[in-house]
């Protein structure tokens, strides 16, 4: 009895803009409850909406970078429900009774067990947020509820696939794919945690040849992993259902991530008739294909692209050039830091991917912060003094720490600490000559075939030096030195 | 008491400019005529004497400081209660808005603002706009000045009554299907309703947004044409506002009509025409012939569509406009019963808490049901009902496309000739009560205006004659979009040619 899984995924992404899609106010995340609204995004009485021309700037160029057609004129549609978090008790989105969303088609690829698979989009549209309802929150009486619309009239640009997904595993490489171009053209910062991305699923089963089965939507999926957590779930709660030769009824069901179980948020018998009809306070956008080639033109530069010119340019394998292009900062990071060091791709990707990565981890800094201890032209001072022999590479490691708890700069550091490494043969020889003399039993040893007390000596010149001295020259000299002997 | 029913709004000011008279001087009076008619007649639902003497000593401070004033300096104006001022409790004739107090003015407040007028007070209308009477506030009933068992007409008939009992000097209404013309021909005072988006809507209470137009109100049609010129105007707060730039209305008032051609479409004189209403409107039109003015007939022939199409496209509009009074944020809220320690405190649960949930929409319920008078619950009904599934492409979608063949019908007409006329209304003013146990007798009274809004034309109503009872009979002139200037000339040259 094996079924086929279809699964289509529906995206919502809080758009970088400034200003709210419909007024002035700043969608700056948090702040104090309701001090980032107006009579407009409150939906007193008497107001009406004036479309962010950004906006729809993002949306077309997320369509562009998605290959969607955009509409050359699209209109705005009320969706009616009542929700207190929805003060006009509409929300302005898009809708075919108004006629086309502002991107149609498109697809985005993603990787599967024998190579690549396009998943087709149907729509990228604007609509506006909702507020924030606050139940049952610490600070607050629990016999009231609260709503703070800071978040009213926030851009969400959604995005619809088709039902082209097959497996959680790709549902979670779809989201991650499109994440990813969010961020490379820069409209959206893509962050779950926050909010700002949100996904909801449709899923039904079916035996392979059927039409398709009864959909369900499952929301609340806060993560990647919870996702793919709540779609496993729910694929088995259908094949049980079909299986014990019952019916699946068509409903929205919420994700809970502690009890690991979806279960019916209202059934649909009670579905909502949004009674969708064009607004009449928002005349059509026009979109010219000037002010499409315009947007094309200043499109950056996609994951999919780049990574491809990682590997060419910098002759990096394709596992390390997908993992530095995963997310945008970090490939412009990479690019940065090796402006500044020349023709050593391959160790900026090493330095970067472990040794960054560790101090990142050791310091419990996020990204950001770490790039603003470590800017890329830091890490590439640090890596063009150990080529130069100023520091070894072990020294290198230690100072690489330091600069991560305290934003100083490699060169700051070994002013500071005295680190630089001594490379001068002369005072090397001096201080190899010493070791080899106050270890006479050692050096007979070592000649009499016990090679490995070489590191011994080593560890004896290192001590001695504390740890400053040029270990490639320390361990030509003792080698040359305990020859002669 | 002065009344300075006998000068024009711009002499008034220039009075004032040149210190003849203050504007507090001006305030005073007019808020002793209110405070003596105002019971009887009740036009205003809110007036503030503070505020109004704040406002008028300002103007006259500037004044005498020698600093400029606007064009309407100490000009006082009576505000239709769906437009919302600042600081000054607007409540749209409703229940649901009782004591909300906007923290903005709407944009014909501000430009008023500029201009230097003095705000008197907000006038009594049907609840949301939804009304040809009047007898839909929640504000108690107004009453016609000139008989006082007679109503008003509405939505906007305070304004008409502040009017017509010169409790004011000018006003603004604001029409969807009727609400400033109507008023103004059963109150003997002039109203226009601008082309839709001459004047801008932000900050006016929505009832039917694709429709809805504020308009200027007077004595007469030179300070009609005056006010217009200080509202009109793109809006940048509203994009269905006109970018087309505003004629000089005053400027051509007195060219006279000579070779006007004036249409007279075949399906408004017909039967549900009072009798004397027609012999008022046909007297008008030789009237305008004599004037010079080359009268044709034409035809309109979607007209019987119009109050159809209206009622499905403004109440689908209407139910989603007024959505957003629901007690959570504003306004009134409905009492919980259950729980009367809380008593304008709901815990509204969670969504995935049922019992929350219902809660919640006994919560929606009682606002709704207390706040909303009976006709806006009507209106409500029918819009959702219109839109909802199933019933969407037979009713909303085909209206929206009737209502394409009744502008083109217009567009046709104004082909052959300059501007149409019509009456106003089919009959005088009525009876209070005389058309409350029928709604859809009420709403047939608006078959010579909403095919006007349908289409987002200009149209005015001035006084043309008395009824044998004494009441005032409007003759109407309608003009093609933006051509209010023509209109307003036209007005004026029948105004001056008729003694009433």
């Amino acid at each position: 009895m094996s079924y086929e899984t279809v699964i289509g995924l529906e995206v919502h992404a809080q758009l970088l803009t400034n200003s709210k899609i419909f007024c002035g106010c700043s969608v700056a995340f948090g702040g104090d409850p309701n001090s980032r609204v107006c009579p407009v995004c409150l939906g007193l009485p008497g107001v009406l909406p004036v479309l962010n021309k950004r906006a729809v700037e993002y949306t077309i160029r997320m369509a562009l970078a998605v290959n969607g057609t955009v509409a050359e004129s699209s209109a705005f549609a009320r969706k009616n429900y009542f929700y207190p978090d929805l003060p006009k008790g509409y929300q302005i989105s898009q809708y075919d009774r108004a006629g086309e969303p502002i991107s149609m088609g498109g697809n985005v690829d993603i990787e599967v067990e024998n190579g690549f698979r396009s998943v087709r989009l149907n729509r990228i549209h604007l609509e506006e947020e909702a507020g924030k309802s606050i139940h049952n929150e610490p600070g607050y009486d629990p016999n009231l509820s609260y709503i703070d619309y800071n978040r009213t009239g926030v851009p969400l640009m959604e995005i619809v696939s088709e039902p082209d997904i097959r497996t959680p595993a790709e549902a979670s490489a779809y989201l991650s794919h499109l994440r990813q171009i969010l961020q490379y053209v820069e409209v959206c910062d893509g962050n779950m945690e926050e909010g700002s991305l949100r996904c909801d699923a449709n899923v039904s089963i079916r035996k392979p040849g059927d039409p398709l089965g009864q959909l369900v939507e499952i929301k609340n999926m806060n993560s990647m992993r919870s996702m793919e957590r709540a779609l496993e779930f729910e694929i088995q709660r259908q094949i049980e259902i079909l299986d014990s030769g019952q019916v699946v009824t068509r409903q929205t069901r919420l994700w809970n991530d502690d009890e690991r179980e979806t279960f019916p948020m209202r059934s649909k018998e009670e579905a909502s008739d949004y009674r969708y009809f064009p607004d009449p306070d928002l005349v059509k956008v026009e979109i010219s294909r000037e002010w499409v080639d315009a947007i094309r033109e200043k499109l950056p530069e996609l994951p999919s692209v780049r990574t491809q010119r990682f590997i060419n340019d910098y002759r990096l394998p394709q596992e390390i050039a997908q993992q530095l292009t995963s997310n945008k900062k970090q490939a412009d990071y990479f690019e940065m830091c090796n402006r500044h060091v020349e023709d050593d791709a391959r160790n900026v990707c090493h330095w970067m991917l472990s040794e960054l990565l560790r101090v990142q981890n050791e310091n419990r800094i996020d990204q950001e912060v770490l790039e603003n201890r470590i800017p890329p032209q830091s890490l590439a001072q640090l890596l063009v003094n150990i080529k130069k022999g100023v520091i070894s590479g072990k020294m290198g490691k230690e100072i690489l720490d330091l600069m991560g708890e305290s934003g100083k700069s490699c060169d700051e550091i070994i002013k500071e600490q005295n680190l630089s490494q001594i490379s001068d043969t002369n005072e090397l020889e001096e201080i190899v000559k010493g070791i080899i003399n106050k270890y006479p039993e050692d050096v007979i040893d070592y000649k009499a075939g016990k090679t490995k007390l070489l590191g011994f000596f080593m560890g004896q010149v290192m001590r001695l030096t504390q740890g400053k001295a040029n270990p490639k020259m320390v361990n030509e000299l003792l080698r040359k030195k305990l020859e002669e002997e | 008491m002065e009344s300075y029913s006998e000068i024009k709004a711009h002499e008034l000011a220039g009075q004032i400019k040149s210190g003849e008279i203050t504007a507090e001087e001006v305030a005073k009076n007019m808020l002793d005529r209110i405070e003596e008619k105002n019971s009887t007649i009740n036009a205003y639902i809110t007036v503030q004497p503070e505020l109004v003497i704040e406002e008028a000593r300002a103007v006259d401070k500037k004044i005498n400081n020698g600093l400029p004033t606007g064009e309407l300096a100490g000009v006082p104006v009576a505000i239709k209660d769906a437009i919302c001022t600042k600081n000054l409790e607007t409540t749209c004739g409703s229940k649901i808005l009782e004591g909300f107090i906007p923290p903005y003015d709407a944009s014909v407040i501000t430009r008023l603002r500029e201009a230097d007028a003095v705000i008197l007070g907000k006038t009594n209308m049907d609840q949301f706009g939804m009304g040809s009477s009047n007898e839909n506030s929640a504000f108690d009933i107004c009453r016609n000045p000139l008989d006082i068992t007679r109503v008003t007409g509405g939505s906007s008939g305070g304004s008409a009554a502040a009017l017509s009992s010169k409790m004011a000097m000018l006003a603004l209404g604001e029409d969807t299907g009727g609400s400033i013309r109507q008023p103004a021909s059963f109150c003997g005072i002039v109203g226009l309703k601008p082309t839709y988006g001459r004047v801008s809507r932000y900050g006016v209470i929505a009832y039917g947004s694709s429709l809805d137009q504020v308009g200027p109100m007077a004595g007469n049609v030179e300070d009609c044409a005056h006010l217009l010129s200080v509202i009109a105007g793109h809006d940048p707060l509203d994009t269905t506002s006109s970018l087309k730039k505003v004629s000089d209305y005053q400027l051509s008032l007195r060219r006279g009509i000579k070779g006007v051609r004036i249409g007279v479409p075949e399906e408004y004189l017909t039967t549900g025409l009072d009798v004397v209403v027609k012999d008022s409107i046909v007297r008008g039109i030789e009237r305008l012939e004599t004037l010079g003015a080359d009268i044709t007939s034409v035809r309109l022939p979607h007209t019987e569509y119009a109050i159809a199409t209206y009622y499905i496209l403004v109440t689908a509009e209407a139910s989603s406009n007024l959505a957003r009074y629901d007690g959570v944020k504003y306004g009134a809220r409905g009492k919980d019963y259950s729980n009367p320690k809380n008593e304008n405190m709901l815990r509204i649960a969670s969504k995935e808490e049922k019992l929350g949930y219902d809660r919640l929409n006994d919560m929606y319920k009682l606002t709704r049901s207390e706040g909303f008078g009976t006709e806006v619950k009507r209106r409500i009904m029918l819009g959702t009902y219109v839109l909802s599934a199933g019933y969407y492409e037979a009713y909303y979608d085909k209206a929206q496309r009737v209502r394409t063949l009744i502008k083109e019908d217009f567009d046709k007409a104004f082909e052959q000739v300059d501007l149409l006329v019509a009456p106003t209304t089919p009959t005088p003013a009525f009876e209070i009560g005389e058309k409350t146990d029928d709604p859809l007798k009420m709403y047939l009274s608006d078959v010579y205006t909403v095919p006007i809004n349908l289409a987002g034309l200009p149209a005015i109503s001035i006084p043309s004659g008395l009824s044998p009872e004494g009441m005032p009979i409007g003759l109407q002139i309608i003009g093609p979009h933006f051509g209010e200037e023509l209109i307003l000339q036209t007005a004026y040259a029948f105004e001056e040619a008729t003694q009433i």
